[in-house]
């Protein structure tokens, strides 16, 4: 059965559709990232899960029960805001055991915050931690009472990027030990990829793309979404039998015979020794890899990632393409 | 929404009998000299004051915050402290020490020193907001540090600059007791005599409403300069100390001007209240100064109970509400801030007199004084209410009700506590800012009644000083609260 189930919902405000049937099912347990660009409708999706927007249309049931009626005091949906919005005047402890009733309170406190890694803080104030603690207690505040569901909506996007890499492991871990069901908003697509089972991507108010984010990765639904979840490299193809006649030679593909274009990921590109079909343009180079923009004998410049020692400008190279690619119609 | 009933009640009540008197007669009243005199003399007070407080508020705001000027807290505290001493009482200081000082320039020089702290404060918390890296940037372009500071410093806090000399003008427009002590007759003065010398009132009403006109027209001017995009965004997180210039050869100079700054703002009302309230405090009647307190107090206090009372409901709903009607309601409630006491005392004493079921039940009652209190002070009383609501953010309350906690258990847990300092805060700004009120106070309180700033007045007015001391001593106390508590406000604002 089903924790959350969303079934086209919608909601516009004004003139503005913010969501446009928007379906999703997360499992029990399952942590899954709604990743889509800003102002695609995924805020507005956890608002509307949590209660605090009503939608237009569709419906929301959590454990197979319609939770569209109630109010989100109700509801039993635990929220972790973007910035963690402790409550200010009360210290850690009485944060964490605000959602919390009766005798299990202390315990279930220390042990949430014992879970996101800050045994002990209960008597520390709001403005006493860092940015990233008062995330973490965000979380044990909204994990004591056990709520069917947790939502995240961006909880890492106002940290800086050594923190927030830390944090996604640390939250990630919380959730799985304490057996939540948590669905995460981003914007960031390492930190959708990296996180979660499984993932959403959302564009103008719908999910277009829901699987495992090796899949979301090496097969996006569609053009837009392999742009969007990472690099890409594109190659105008002419298939035949399951094998594509491109200008790095032929590649396998899943697409059927015709025109197609194809969609590589950069480090689906090796440089070898072999009969140069290509030379290096520029390279970028970042330490632990590089990116090369490679010119072929005849086509478009690509992009390929390289990791070790980085070619040099103006140097032949012998480019070959490792697994398959994603065809997709020629627009 | 009571609060806008009240806000709007004196105003409508105005226009409306402005109107009834016909066009005739206003023609007549507004081609009088007396009223076109008395809007020159007016103009001409709030021109001068307001143009010397932009100059010394600047110049004092950018000395403390931005050269390396020594005792810079205490230049600044005594840039603020002009604010407690409410202009009739600096009045009454000048014109007990030195009997016979009267007319355009005495007032001019007292309500300029008693009222510069009003540009001095906000543009000292601008410059204090302000990117320091703008003038880096302007003086590492080849700009010295007076074209920097013409092209950059004061570009960047004009808007508080502008808002302040605003605050100044509408004080001069508003102000009572300062210029009827020193006897120069501008509007407010012109008002209240039309008030009690004539047989018809047409005169008053007509005088009354050019006032508001006059001053919506300076407000209009406020909010232009409040809009949108005027006022700079600080762009960087920096917090790094400004450079300080030095003053150089020019040190001497500036402290020479800030000590007769210092002596003309607080020497004299000081020196002179102490030697008055010492020679008053033996003759005074330790009964009269009892019963004026007793009632000042209990009539604030009624009126910071009425105040909060109408405006929490308010300043909760536009602390939430975005769009036209939460700015609408704002704006409303702040007519108040616009309205000189001498109107809305003129306009609710009218009402009193000419409707009936008002006159049978407040003419000359404490009530109506105190309602008049309220729409004076809702504005004060608002501005606490809707920083504190800030506090108290939406979020808070959604997180709250996902933990599982309905609106009562929300409202008690997370928006009383955190609104309630601020709110507590705002009742006592209204509650001590009632106890000096004047001009409303001499036309509402019932006959017999006399409050502190009553007495000081009717003293005054005959020149009894040593008898008015005391009452005056006993003002400063109390305004010197609010000062205390604002300028502790505004030390929590930094960046």
């Amino acid at each position: 059965m089903s924790e959350l189930r969303i079934e086209g919902l919608r909601k516009a405000f004004g003139e503005t559709v913010a969501l446009d049937g928007a379906d999703l099912a997360v499992e029990e347990g399952e942590l899954v990232a709604v990743l889509g660009p800003s102002g695609c409708g995924k805020t507005t999706l956890l608002r509307c899960v949590a209660g605090f927007e009503r939608p237009d249309g569709g419906s929301i049931t959590v454990a197979g029960k319609p939770i569209d009626h109630l109010a989100p005091q109700a509801r039993r949906i635990g929220v972790v805001p973007q910035e963690g919005a402790l409550f200010p005047h009360l210290s850690v402890g009485r944060n964490v055991s605000y959602g919390l009733r009766g005798a299990a309170r202390s315990g279930r406190v220390s042990e949430v915050l014992d879970l996101v890694g800050l045994g002990g803080y209960e008597r520390r104030m709001p403005h006493e931690l860092s940015g990233g603690q008062r995330q973490r207690v965000a979380l044990a505040r909204a994990m004591a009472p056990r709520p069917e569901l947790i939502l995240l909506d961006e909880p890492f996007s106002a940290l800086d990027a050594g923190l927030r890499q830390s944090l996604r492991g640390q939250v990630a871990a919380a959730l799985r030990t304490d057996g939540a069901t948590a669905v995460l908003v981003t914007h960031d697509q390492d930190e959708a990829l990296s996180l979660s089972g499984r993932v959403a991507v959302m564009r103008a108010g719908r999910i277009v793309q829901f699987a495992s984010p090796s899949e979301v990765y090496r097969s996006p639904a569609d053009s837009w979404t392999a742009s969007f979840v990472g690099d890409a490299v594109w190659l105008e193809a002419e298939v035949a039998g399951g094998v594509a006649a491109t200008v790095l030679g032929d590649v396998g593909t899943d697409a059927p015979d015709g025109r197609a274009r194809l969609m590589l990921r950069p480090e689906q590109l090796r440089l070898g020794e072999g009969e140069p079909n290509a030379t290096v343009a520029e390279v970028e180079y970042f330490g632990h890899d590089a990116l090369v923009m490679l010119e072929p004998m005849n086509g478009e410049r690509l992009r390929a990632r390289v990791l070790g020692a980085a070619p040099e400008a103006g140097q032949p190279v012998s480019v070959t393409v490792d697994g398959e690619a994603r065809a997709f119609e020629t627009a | 929404m009571p609060a806008i009933v009240a806000a709007l009640v004196p105003v409508a009540y105005l226009a409306w009998r402005t109107g009834q008197a016909g066009g005739s007669a206003i023609a007549e009243q507004l081609g009088r000299p007396r009223l076109i005199e008395a809007t020159g003399r007016t103009l001409m007070l709030a021109g001068t004051v307001t143009a010397a407080c932009l100059v010394i508020g600047i110049a004092t705001a950018f000395l403390v915050s931005r050269t390396d000027l020594r005792l810079r807290a205490a230049v600044n505290l005594s840039a603020s402290l002009p604010l407690a001493v409410p202009t009739y009482v600096a009045a009454f200081s000048w014109r007990a020490a030195f009997p016979g000082a009267e007319g355009f320039w005495i007032s001019a020089l007292v309500l300029t020193v008693s009222s510069f702290p009003y540009v001095h404060l906000p543009v000292a918390a601008a410059l204090s907001r302000s990117d320091p890296a703008l003038e880096e940037q302007s003086r590492s372009l080849g700009e010295g540090p007076w074209r920097t500071f013409f092209k950059v410093t004061l570009r960047q806090v004009a808007p508080a600059a502008v808002a302040g000399a605003l605050l100044c003008a509408l004080y001069v427009f508003s102000d009572f007791g300062a210029v009827s002590i020193l006897n120069y007759r501008t509007f407010t003065q012109e008002i209240y005599v039309a008030w009690r010398l004539g047989f018809d009132h047409t005169g008053a009403l007509v005088l009354a409403s050019a006032l508001v006109l006059l001053t919506l027209i300076v407000l209009a001017g406020e909010w232009a300069a409040a809009a949108p995009g005027r006022r700079a965004r600080r762009e960087s997180a920096s917090s790094r100390a400004p450079v300080r210039l030095p003053l150089g050869r020019g040190r001497p100079l500036v402290y020479l001007g800030l000590a007769v700054l210092a002596v003309l703002s607080l020497g004299v009302p000081g020196w002179s209240l102490a030697r008055w309230t010492l020679d008053g405090v033996s003759t005074a009647d330790p009964a009269e100064v009892w019963g004026a307190t007793w009632t000042s107090l209990y009539l604030s206090g009624a009126a910071a109970i009425l105040t909060v009372a109408l405006v929490v409901p308010v300043g909760l709903y536009v602390a939430r509400r975005r769009g036209p009607l939460a700015a609408a309601t704002e704006r409303i409630v702040y007519v108040g801030y616009a309205l000189p006491g001498v109107v809305i005392g003129l306009s609710l004493v009218f009402m009193a007199i000419n409707v009936d079921w008002v006159r049978e039940r407040f003419y000359q009652t404490a009530p109506l004084l105190v309602f008049g209190y309220a729409v004076l002070l809702l504005p004060l009383g608002m501005g606490a209410v809707k920083a504190s609501a800030a506090q108290a953010s939406p979020q808070l309350g959604q997180v709250a009700a996902s933990l599982g906690a309905g609106p009562v258990r929300r409202f008690a847990t997370i928006t009383l506590p955190l609104t309630a300092p601020g709110i507590a805060a705002g009742a006592a700004l209204v509650f001590l800012t009632a106890m000096k009120e004047l001009p409303a106070t001499l036309l509402l309180r019932p006959s017999g009644t006399e409050t502190l700033a009553t007495r000081l007045w009717t003293y005054t007015d005959v020149a009894a000083f040593s008898a008015a001391a005391p009452y005056a001593a006993l003002i400063v106390v109390v305004s010197a609260v609010p000062i205390w508590l604002l300028s502790r406000r505004i030390g929590r604002q930094g960046p």
